[in-house]
């Protein structure tokens, strides 16, 4: 075999001025994909911060946060946003107590107790129950779960919180379900391991170990979990009713954030309008109350989230 | 091997396979009370599989499968009537990657006494357990602090303060040492002489200074190749640690203490 020849400079003409260019251009291509994405967010963020500003020169901050009645659409309006916020927060106190058991319960029963067939099934299964869309979930609440609930329920109007707020919980359920089984299963065989090794039951090694182990994990799909159902829209919209109402009753019809975007919007809102501005104002309102929670889902892993080599 | 030594734990005609294709084969054993006996043998002859045994961890293990006889105090541990959660008290284990809870230093400890009714002073249990591992001076002043926080070494000795303070009477090992620094694996083998006066310890080494240095008997696993391509382990040689490094019977034994493979 002949040595290959050194230094033969006339085989090799590298195009190092064209792979420079094209590099860049790969670079401009993707910077500016990038771009779009951030900028949608950046110029959303900043329309909602430009309307609601407007919002505010015409109606007080002070009756926005104080006032007892939600009547923008009225001659007399009145903006007392924690009518709406009230109905929201119920919503989802609904919701989750629906969602946390049920979704939790079902991550665990995936994760460790499920044999690899039987998962098979059922996680797919939590996965349809995901892809359902919300507003089969807004019609099944109005049309069979509220019913249902009637009949053992006396007193319970045809639009309500409850109704609305159980299936709600359902459809945010396969996301709380799938986000813990994530952490559970993140949580290493070898500290199960070290509980069994000591004489530790199933029950007694997931309730002491695995649990708090994957606590960060579960709070933050919770979190996930209660933001979706504060911006959800057809279920509350179409079972919880559009009666704007301040209070923690869950039997009469109760107007959501959501549902008063989709009244308002739908209605001939002429832009420039202190209606079409409320739109923005409430918005901005639902888009600082996800922050607020994201924050806090946020600060909370990074301070609970146990790390394992 | 002293005949007359009461053995706390016997391996009779043990084969263990996982999914159907056997792991180690035939192995006959008895563990003296009150005494190290070290695992040595290269990657794939069982060893740790036959430690995993002896608490039915392999229970855990979806496909595994044991054969022949263990018995622990003269009881059958694969009876029927044997609850496996109730012999891991007595048969407890510590592993080759520490793996404290995420709890508290305190908590670690009082863990496992906790699920097992411990009726007396937690306090002083916990202390006891860490002054037995010799770690309590390192952890004294920091027993809210999570355990995760400290060193490696301090670990596998929290992990083995964990494991006596439910006070059983044989304490399996499966490379404690594998994942610490020199230092740290000394300390461990300093406190795994100090604790033999009150339990019986089987530790799985790849070490074999490790193994000369802190054991009283040692068991030497080989593995042979299968027809299938995979790999089964058996019990080449089991005598006094003395007689294994400067005295062994199989040829297998001196190659591999000797270093000449492995």
């Amino acid at each position: 075999m002949s040595v290959l020849p050194v230094n033969d400079t006339s085989l090799w003409k590298p195009t190092r001025l064209l792979n420079r260019r094209v590099e860049l251009a790969v670079k401009l291509i993707f910077g500016l994909f990038a771009l779009v994405s951030v900028a949608t967010t950046i110029g959303i963020i900043a329309t909602l911060i430009f309307e609601t500003f407007e919002f505010f020169r015409e109606v007080s901050m002070v009756s926005f946060l104080t006032d007892s009645k939600w009547t923008p659409l009225f001659s007399s309006a009145q903006f007392g946003i924690f009518v709406l916020v009230s109905a929201t927060v119920m919503l989802s106190g609904i919701a989750i107590s629906v969602a946390l058991p049920l979704g939790l319960l079902s991550a665990i029963c995936l994760s460790e107790y499920a044999s690899p067939k039987l998962r098979s099934i059922l996680k797919p299964l939590l996965e349809v129950l995901a892809g359902i869309p919300s507003v089969v979930f807004g019609y099944f609440a109005l049309l069979l779960v509220t019913p249902f609930l009637q009949s053992i329920t006396p007193g319970l109007e045809g639009f309500n919180a409850l109704s609305a707020g159980v299936v709600l919980g359902v459809s945010i359920t396969p996301l709380v379900a799938s986000l813990s089984e994530d952490a559970i299963s993140a949580v290493p065989q070898s500290l199960r391991d070290g509980a069994y090794a000591l004489g530790a039951t199933k029950r007694e090694t997931i309730i002491s170990v695995v649990l708090p182990a994957a606590l960060s994990g579960i709070v933050s799909s919770v979190i996930l979990a209660v933001s979706r159902a504060i911006g959800e829209t057809m279920i509350v919209t179409l079972a919880a009713g559009q009666h704007p109402r301040l209070g923690l009753n869950p039997f009469v019809p109760v107007m959501a954030m959501t549902a008063f975007i989709v009244q308002a919007s739908l209605g001939d809102t002429p832009a420039g309008s202190l209606a079409y501005k409320t739109i923005y104002a409430v918005g901005m309102s639902l888009f600082v109350l996800t922050l607020i929670l994201n924050i806090f889902s946020f600060w909370f892993v990074r301070r609970f989230r146990e790390k394992y080599e | 091997m002293d005949e007359q030594m009461e053995a706390v734990l016997r391996a009779e005609q043990v084969s263990v396979s996982y999914s159907g294709s056997t792991a180690v084969k035939n192995v006959y054993l008895n563990i003296p009370r009150n005494r190290v006996v070290a695992f040595i043998g290269p990657s794939g002859c069982g060893k740790s599989t036959i430690l995993r045994c002896f608490n039915r961890m392999n229970d855990l293990v979806a496909g595994a499968k044991m054969d022949g006889r263990i018995t622990f105090n003269d009881v059958d541990i694969y009876d029927s009537s044997v609850d496996p959660v109730d012999l891991r008290r007595q048969v407890v284990m510590v592993f080759q990657k520490p793996n404290p809870f995420p709890k508290s230093i305190y908590e670690n400890i009082a863990f496992g006494a906790r699920i097992n009714g411990y009726q007396g002073d937690m306090d002083e249990l916990v202390e006891r357990s860490l002054q037995q591992a010799a770690i309590w001076d390192e952890v004294k002043d920091k027993l809210k602090d999570s355990g995760l926080a400290l060193s490696g070494g301090q670990q596998q000795r929290l992990c083995i303060a964990r494991a006596i303070a439910i006070q059983p009477e044989v304490i399996l090992m499966d490379e404690p040492c594998s994942a610490l620094d020199p230092i740290s694996t000394l300390r461990v083998e300093e406190l795994i002489k100090k604790l033999i006066e009150n339990y019986t310890i089987v530790i799985v080494t790849h070490n074999m200074q490790q193994a000369s240095r802190v054991s009283d008997y040692t068991a030497f696993f080989n593995a042979k190749a299968t027809e299938t391509g995979g790999k089964m382990g058996y019990l080449v040689e089991y005598d006094r640690t003395e007689n294994i490094f400067h005295n062994p019977q199989q040829q297998a034994t001196q190659e591999y203490v000797s270093g000449r493979f492995g």
